[in-house]
């Protein structure tokens, strides 16, 4: 009899490293001066890059461990690259703002990397007991950044909103996992699929349980009707956090939704398809007509980013390999976009002074038409006009729409598209159409030009070589179709 | 044969002229001078390498040409896959032809921010060229879409008054038909797993999804063509638009539903266009005849020609449900023609409008006294828009007519009557303006054309009189292809018929 097996420490290697590496930058941001944060939001990075680095170097590697709760293949591998890559990057752009706003303190980085161990644990999650210690783990930074400003009446608000909604969730997890566990006795995710395998009637206990941890989730991902906190959040925190919260911990919910309902709850597809649907409808619906009356860029990305998330969805009410492979390709582009579009919000600032309105954004074509330029390649992409790469991933997520039958989804999907287009286009215009009451800054922090950039060129050239995007996705999404 | 890649050329060599005017350095005027000769020299390349491919193209074969395929989306069934054949290569000869035109038109009437401008014309070619070379319907609708992204600029930056709200609308409405061609491109590669042209047009799409297709494709292109009741954006579109906006719009961008009609729906979904073709002629008709009468009340010079444009294309929708080889042949021609006459009737008003700004007919009179070069063009293409026999709109109505006479004699007499209606709007119009007493002082004051504005008009001239007099040059390479789709278009319904019994 094996008393004690011997956890494969390979597997986690990437979520041991960085934790190891959390707890020395924490060590050291506590030792040292308030004035060190460029040194450890450096070390931050380098903390992120290097957990990238061995999830890379291990990619794809598969298996459980520490008796089966935690999980590894291409899926999470994946995932986890997006997630550090995106929390590296916020964590870049964060810097000029933070030191402006003197906010830079030395727990941001901190934060951010444990919460980014928490991402990573969530994607790897294979229990519900490790869902739910790695959503926590995610979640409790997240609160404090929000808060972050402490000065602040907005932040504070934004901070204590998120917490008191997100406590709200974590309980309907929570409850839905007890009544999942008492009707199935079981918490591992595999225990759960072999329990409710080849069950003709689904007990309603399960199907509640089922629902309940699909409502916590869908809070993560600000799915309609779990969005209310989004827009104030987004709104209220400052804006690099925003951005952070817009960027990576979308990614790891939506990559732990899409484990859940397909690994433990894979055979009830006819029974979660229609809240899926439901919530990807609301969703789409949602963002794209709330965001029209906006005026603060801030609230009007939040509404975009609901609909994306509808969007999303659609993929996973598809509940086949190409509709995982259409998740995995959208929310890989939407956080390219996100990255560009927070870059510009970040450079927004009147005489010194950070600014948030659309109409601040007025005349800019004509003073700094490069930036301009970007500004309209990411909206347009987030509309889904082609040749962007927003395009593609939308084109991928009706596929699987349509692949799967759905044809009344997919309708409403493209028609919402349209009214959303909207919006984006609302903003072009105002840069392009209109002049300048006041101008903005020129922006003078070559960090963000660089990454903003970047993420343009992604999104502009994408179409010439999408296949490996398309290939790791495959992979990905193969992995978790038995 | 030509050896090169010589589609994928003429449809990128624009963004090489994008790139060169992106990296164009100094002060306002001199950035402005020489995007101007840029772009100028760019579409002019663009042109010659198209009438170069033209040349080389078997003006007797059916097919496909000059076809290049390379790998897209690896593991999907997507690639990137040009062609042409009779009926896309002239649009792409007219694309080419109409962009150094548009520049030209351009040349003093933009100030501001002239190399945007330009580089929104020449990715606007991109588009345009690549829409009718693709062969592939993920492809084609990456150029279908992608055209709004500069003609919303171009409206929206450079158009007038209300060019917001014409730049909205035109976005809005024209992505509204997009995406349900979308849906369908997606549904016709679920069933057949490709999204290759060629074989599509091969396919047997069962009845029932061939109806749905159709109606999705029909929302697409009804908007861009744009039939009636989704014609509306246009006259916004056109009295907003800069001069140039306005002649590539009614020049290229409308004929993107006639030829899509051509090439995706007719081909894949026979049965379907069948089905809805007593829909497609009262939509034809009703346009034919209600704009006409709306053009008749126009104050506006723009507006009017836009509600004649919209006249014209019922002619072409007409032309190509009647699946007659004359109604088909009288459609495209009707086509070109209309992206000629329409272009230079556009350029007529931007001339005007350059010297006086304002397109209110009123304001105009007595134009031949004091421009009368000006008037001798304006009235060629007036009557060629009437459709006087020598000129190219002849040859295009009345072979629609002979085309729709032999299906629908109904349809054919009430479009007829837009014929009659077409000359009273533009013989009025043409009165208004050009003749009359010449009393205004600043009308007085214009001048005549000037030798860029010749250069413009007269290679425009030159192609109505060689399509009104030897039509053949453009019908005999055109008939194959569309003889093709004929073949295809009663051999599936042929089979689809129930047999009748003998008695």
């Amino acid at each position: 009899m094996i008393l004690f097996e011997a956890p494969n420490l390979i597997l986690a290697l990437p979520e041991l490293v960085l934790a190891v590496l959390a707890m020395l930058l924490l060590l050291l941001s506590v030792a040292g001066k308030a004035e060190n944060y460029r040194l450890i939001a450096k070390m931050g990075v380098f903390a992120l890059m290097t957990a990238a680095a061995v999830t890379f170097n291990f990619y794809g590697q598969a298996g459980t461990t520490f008796g089966g709760m935690f999980v590894a293949d291409n899926f999470s591998s994946y995932m986890k690259l997006l997630v550090l890559a995106g929390s590296a990057v916020s964590l870049l752009m964060a810097t000029k703002y933070l030191e402006r706003e003197k906010t830079n303190r030395t727990e941001y980085p901190v934060l951010i990397v444990f919460s980014t161990l928490g991402m990573m644990l969530m994607i790897s999650a294979n229990n519900l007991i490790s869902l739910y210690m790695a959503l926590e783990l995610q979640s409790l930074p997240l609160y404090v950044l929000a808060a972050i400003q402490r000065d602040s009446v907005r932040s504070t608000e934004a901070g204590l909103k998120y917490f008191v909604l997100g406590a709200l969730s974590s309980g309907l997890l929570l409850y839905g996992s007890s009544l999942i566990y008492g009707f199935t006795g079981a918490t591992g995710f595999e225990q759960i699929a072999s329990a409710l395998q080849g069950q003709t009637a689904v007990s309603l206990g399960v199907v509640t349980g089922m629902v309940m941890i699909l409502a916590g989730l869908a809070f993560k991902i600000s799915a309609v009707p779990f969005h209310m906190w989004a827009p104030d959040v987004y709104e209220g925190a400052p804006t690099p956090v925003t951005a952070f919260f817009a960027i990576a911990p979308k990614v790891a919910a939506i990559a732990l939704i899409t484990r859940v309902f397909m690994g433990p709850f894979g055979d009830m597809a006819e029974q979660w398809r229609q809240v899926i649907v439901a919530l990807s409808i609301a969703s789409m619906a949602l963002g794209a007509v709330a965001a029209v009356t906006q005026t603060n860029i801030k609230r009007l990305l939040a509404y975009s980013s609901i609909g994306h998330m509808g969007y999303a969805l659609i993929g996973l009410a598809a509940a086949d390999k190409a509709g995982i492979q259409g998740i995995v390709i959208y929310i890989t582009i939407y956080m390219v976009m996100s990255i560009g579009a927070f870059c510009i919000v970040l450079m927004m600032k009147q005489k010194d002074k950070m600014v948030e309105n659309i109409s601040d954004l007025s005349g800019l074509a004509k003073q700094q038409p490069l930036l301009a330029l970007a500004m309209s390649v990411m909206m347009f992409s987030m509309a889904g006009i082609p040749p962007l790469a927003g395009f593609f991933g939308k084109l991928f997520i009706f596929q699987s729409a349509i692949n799967a039958g759905l044809y009344t989804l997919a309708v409403i999907g493209v028609l919402t598209s349209v009214v959303a287009a909207y919006y984006y286009i609302r903003i072009i215009k105002v840069m392009y159409f209109e002049n300048a009451e006041e101008e903005l800054d020129k922006a003078a922090d070559t960090g963000l030009n660089l990454i903003l950039t970047a993420a343009s060129l992604a999104v502009v050239f994408f179409i010439l070589l999408p296949s490996p995007l398309l290939a790791s996705a495959g992979a990905a999404a193969q992995s978790l179709i038995k | 044969m030509i050896a090169f890649p010589v589609l994928s050329l003429i449809t990128f060599l624009p963004l090489l002229g994008v790139l060169l005017l992106m990296t164009v350095r100094g002060d306002e005027k001199s950035v402005a001078g020489n995007a101007r000769s840029i772009a100028l020299v760019t579409s002019l390349a663009v042109f010659a390498l198209s009438v170069y491919m033209y040349m080389g193209f078997d003006k007797a074969s059916a097919d496909f040409q000059f076809v290049e395929a390379r790998s897209w989306f690896s593991g999907l069934n997507i690639f990137y896959k040009m062609g042409v054949d009779g009926i896309s290569v002239f649009f792409i000869l007219l694309s080419t032809l109409l962009t150094p035109i548009c520049i030209l038109a351009s040349w003093e009437s933009i100030q501001k921010r002239v190399r945007e401008y330009m580089i929104a014309f020449l990715l606007l070619e991109t588009m345009m060229v690549g829409m009718f070379a693709a062969l592939d319907l993920v492809l084609f609708y990456v150029f279908f879409e992608g055209v709004l992204l500069p003609m919303f600029l171009i409206i929206g930056v450079w158009g007038g008054p209300r060019r917001v709200y014409a730049a909205f609308k035109f976005f809005l409405y024209t992505l509204l038909g997009s995406v349900l061609l979308l849906l369908a491109v997606l549904a016709l590669y679920h069933q057949f797993g490709t999204t290759d042209i060629p074989t599509l047009m091969q396919a047997s799409v069962p009845l029932e999804m061939q109806k749905w297709i159709f109606l999705a494709f029909l929302a697409s292109f009804a908007v861009k063509v744009p039939m009636w009741p989704v014609h509306t954006w246009l006259p916004d579109a056109h009295v907003e638009a800069p001069t140039a906006g306005s002649v590539i719009l009614a020049g290229v961008l409308l004929k993107m539903g006639g030829y899509g009609f051509l090439r995706l729906s007719l081909p894949m979904l026979p049965q379907a266009s069948e089905y809805f073709t007593p829909l497609m002629f009262t939509l034809s008709v009703i346009a034919v005849i209600y704009t006409s009468l709306v053009a008749l009340a126009q104050e506006d010079m723009k507006k009017l020609i836009a509600y004649s444009s919209v006249a014209h294309m019922g002619f072409v929708t007409l032309g190509i449900f009647t699946l007659t080889t004359q109604g088909m042949q009288g459609a495209m021609f009707q086509m070109l023609s209309h992206g000629v006459v329409s272009a230079a009737l556009f350029l007529c008003v931007g001339v005007v409008y350059d010297r006086l700004h304002t397109r209110e007919i009123g304001r105009y009179g007595g134009l031949v006294k004091n421009m009368p070069r000006y008037a001798t063009a304006f009235m060629i293409f007036m009557l060629a828009s009437v459709g006087l026999p020598g000129t190219s709109g002849f040859v295009g109505e009345f072979l629609v007519l002979l085309g729709a006479y032999q299906v629908n004699t109904l349809a054919t007499a009430l479009a007829a009557t837009g014929v009659v209606l077409g000359a009273a709007y533009m013989l009025y119009l043409y009165k208004r303006v050009v003749f009359g007493e010449l009393t205004r002082a600043d009308v007085k004051a214009m001048t005549d054309i000037s030798p860029r504005e010749i250069a413009i008009f007269v290679p425009l001239i030159a192609l109505v009189f060689w399509m009104g007099i030897y039509p053949s040059s453009f019908i005999d390479p055109m008939a194959p292809a569309l003889e093709k789709i004929i073949t295809r278009y009663n051999e599936a319904n042929a089979i689809s018929l129930p047999k009748e019994v003998q008695p």
